[in-house]
């Protein structure tokens, strides 16, 4: 298992060094990035200036050597609009992003898991339904779904705020908005998941021995068919880091998303190149952690 | 009996979002970027008047932007996902023949690409490319080639196994045969699928990123455009946001119906539904 972890963790480092310089390419790509950062207007000895002080006029190896030197010492540039090192803007929007997660992956949990064991252990009406929701869950773009709670929610009721972050009435539609999505795949994967298990004989012989039913699914069905979604809760992170963009700008939420969007609007790239990679970062040690839980849950697998 | 009749029904939309697509010029008299600045802001009228889904900002029908907004739609969906898939499929395929090092490299990228999140990658790499249709496009193939890839690579290694390939080289034919004539025909259900599940995610893709103003741009009338425009008039009339959005689920809801219904008859046991 140690060995495993080791393992996986180079793997996940250099994947991540890896992810790091994609992201130094694909801005490279389009040619000379001062264009991209500085003002659409700005005059041709502005542009000089800024390219010497970026080192956009050295050869492209040097700065990409450059560019890795200051990432591993933790510099991942400056930010020109607010002068400040990107890091720390990036460091300051994680709290409310982490909240915003945090509380949509516990709302997917709590209303996927339940749904998927009453429709994976029977069907019929209830089970229709669910399923025709989760289909229909599914095809809901997120940004529109937050406009839509917005007019029902503030404009004609006035029950919940428009945005912005304080108390608990600012967390609940972003939470319904960026949780919706996720809550359905979990609704999907359980239900798969519990059916598919419900049938195997280990239930049958569960049963002839006399166990009552609430034993037989919590004790032995349960324990395995919930496996799968640990590693669904653990690739949703992957959702929910795409869906902050949406959800902050739409909810004026102060977190990383935000940050993100705005900074592009600002042509403030070294802030977006920041955070891209920051949440590159922790999406690859997130993915470390669900295949070591996995694996934890799972005696069947030893990695090694 | 109730599922065949809700498939059926998706595939008959999806024919008609077809027909819409081609057909939109013809549909309606109005045009997508002329208003009637006398008719800004009509609210539904149904059809007890001439603007059966109301008028933007601009005096513009809602309805007739619809209409030709599947075209953007369609487009985006099925060529981000026909490039994709022959991108990805192409590395997929050298991988699993080469095999050695030239597969642990492109497999090793795969990876990397993997290890970003989703609709980040879109918009960082929308943001990079700068706003439209075609860059959109190309974004979305960019940020999408690597399951296919891996897909592929997996499905050739396990054909390749087989008795009939080893055959068809033992009386000669070249990789370049075997390939087309033996593997791709028999991964070709696994990617049509695949592609089938994908086209959905797209679409709502591209109205993300246009939502967010990194992709189609005004005036063209993409839905993420219309559901972006109708913010600003979200307190007054909630139309220009409402219609565009049951369109994105319509569209996307069939599409997914369709290939779900795919999926399950290329493999009875992968049903999820």
């Amino acid at each position: 298992m140690l060995a495993f972890i080791i393992r996986r963790l180079l793997f996940t480092v250099l994947i991540a060094l890896f992810a790091i310089s994609a992201v130094f390419f694909i801005i490279r790509m389009t040619g000379d990035p001062t264009y991209l950062m500085v003002p659409m207007d700005a005059s041709k000895t502005v542009i000089e200036n800024f390219r010497h002080k970026m080192g956009f006029d050295k050869p492209l190896f040097s700065q990409y050597v450059d560019y890795m030197w200051n990432f591993m010492h933790g510099d991942l540039g400056t930010s020109l609009r607010y002068n400040e090192p990107a890091l720390n803007l990036v460091i300051e929007a994680l709290p409310a992003t982490a909240l915003l997660t945090l509380s949509a992956m516990a709302m997917s949990i709590v209303i996927g898991v339940p749904l998927g064991i009453i429709t994976g252990i029977r069907s019929g009406g209830l089970d229709r339904v669910i399923t025709a929701l989760v289909v229909l869950a599914q095809g809901v773009p997120n940004f529109w779904l937050g406009l839509m709670m917005i007019f029902v929610f503030s404009v004609k009721f006035h029950i919940l705020p428009t945005g912005g972050m304080g108390s608990i009435k600012h967390l609940i539609m972003p939470t319904i908005v960026m949780g919706f999505y996720t809550s359905s795949r979990i609704t999907r994967v359980t239900k798969s998941s519990v059916s598919e298990h419900f049938q195997k004989e280990y239930i049958q012989t569960a049963r002839a021995k006399g166990l009552r039913e609430s034993t037989v699914l919590l004790k032995h069905c349960l324990r395995n068919a919930l496996m799968p979604v640990v590693t669904l809760v653990g690739l949703s992170v992957g959702i929910y880091m795409g869906g902050v963009v949406i959800t902050e700008t739409i909810f004026s939420w102060p977190g990383m998303g935000r940050l993100i969007v705005q900074s592009i609007e600002m042509r403030d790239f070294p802030v977006v190149i920041a955070a891209v990679s920051f949440i590159v970062v922790m999406f690859s040690f997130i993915n470390l952690m669900t295949d070591i839980a996995y694996a934890w849950i799972d005696p069947r697998i030893r990695y090694d | 009996m109730l599922k065949n009749i809700i498939d059926y029904t998706a595939i008959f939309f999806f024919i008609c979002l077809i027909a819409v697509a081609v057909f939109a010029p013809f549909l309606t008299p109005y045009t997508i970027s002329e208003g009637d600045l006398s008719n800004r802001l009509v609210p539904p009228q149904g059809l007890n008047g001439p603007y059966i889904l109301g008028t933007d900002y601009l005096g513009r029908d809602v309805l007739t932007r619809l209409l030709y907004g599947t075209r953007i739609s369609l487009l985006v969906g099925v060529a981000s996902v026909f490039g994709a898939g022959l991108a990805g499929t192409a590395v997929g395929l050298v991988a699993a023949w080469r095999r050695g090092a030239v597969d642990s490299i492109l497999m090793r990228i795969v990876d990397v690409q993997l290890s970003f999140p989703f609709f980040l990658l879109v918009l960082f790499i929308a943001a990079v490319l700068g706003p439209s249709l075609k860059n959109v496009i190309i974004t979305l193939m960019i940020a999408t080639w690597a399951p296919y890839a891996r897909l592929v690579r997996g499905e050739t290694l396990s054909i390749r196994e087989n008795e009939f390939i080893e055959a068809s080289e033992a009386v000669g034919a070249s990789a370049f045969r075997i390939v087309f004539r033996h593997i791709l025909p028999n991964a070709a259900h696994i990617l049509i699928v695949y592609s089938s599940l994908e086209i959905g995610r797209l679409i709502i893709s591209e109205a993300a990123v246009s939502f967010l103003g990194y992709g189609v741009q005004p005036p063209t009338p993409s839905w993420g455009v219309m559901i972006s425009e109708g913010r600003t008039y979200l307190y007054t009339a909630w139309w220009l946001t409402f219609y565009p959005g049951i369109m994105i689920i319509l569209t996307t809801v069939s599409v997914n119906l369709i290939g779900e219904r795919l999926r399950e008859s290329s493999d009875p046991r992968k049903s999820l539904r």
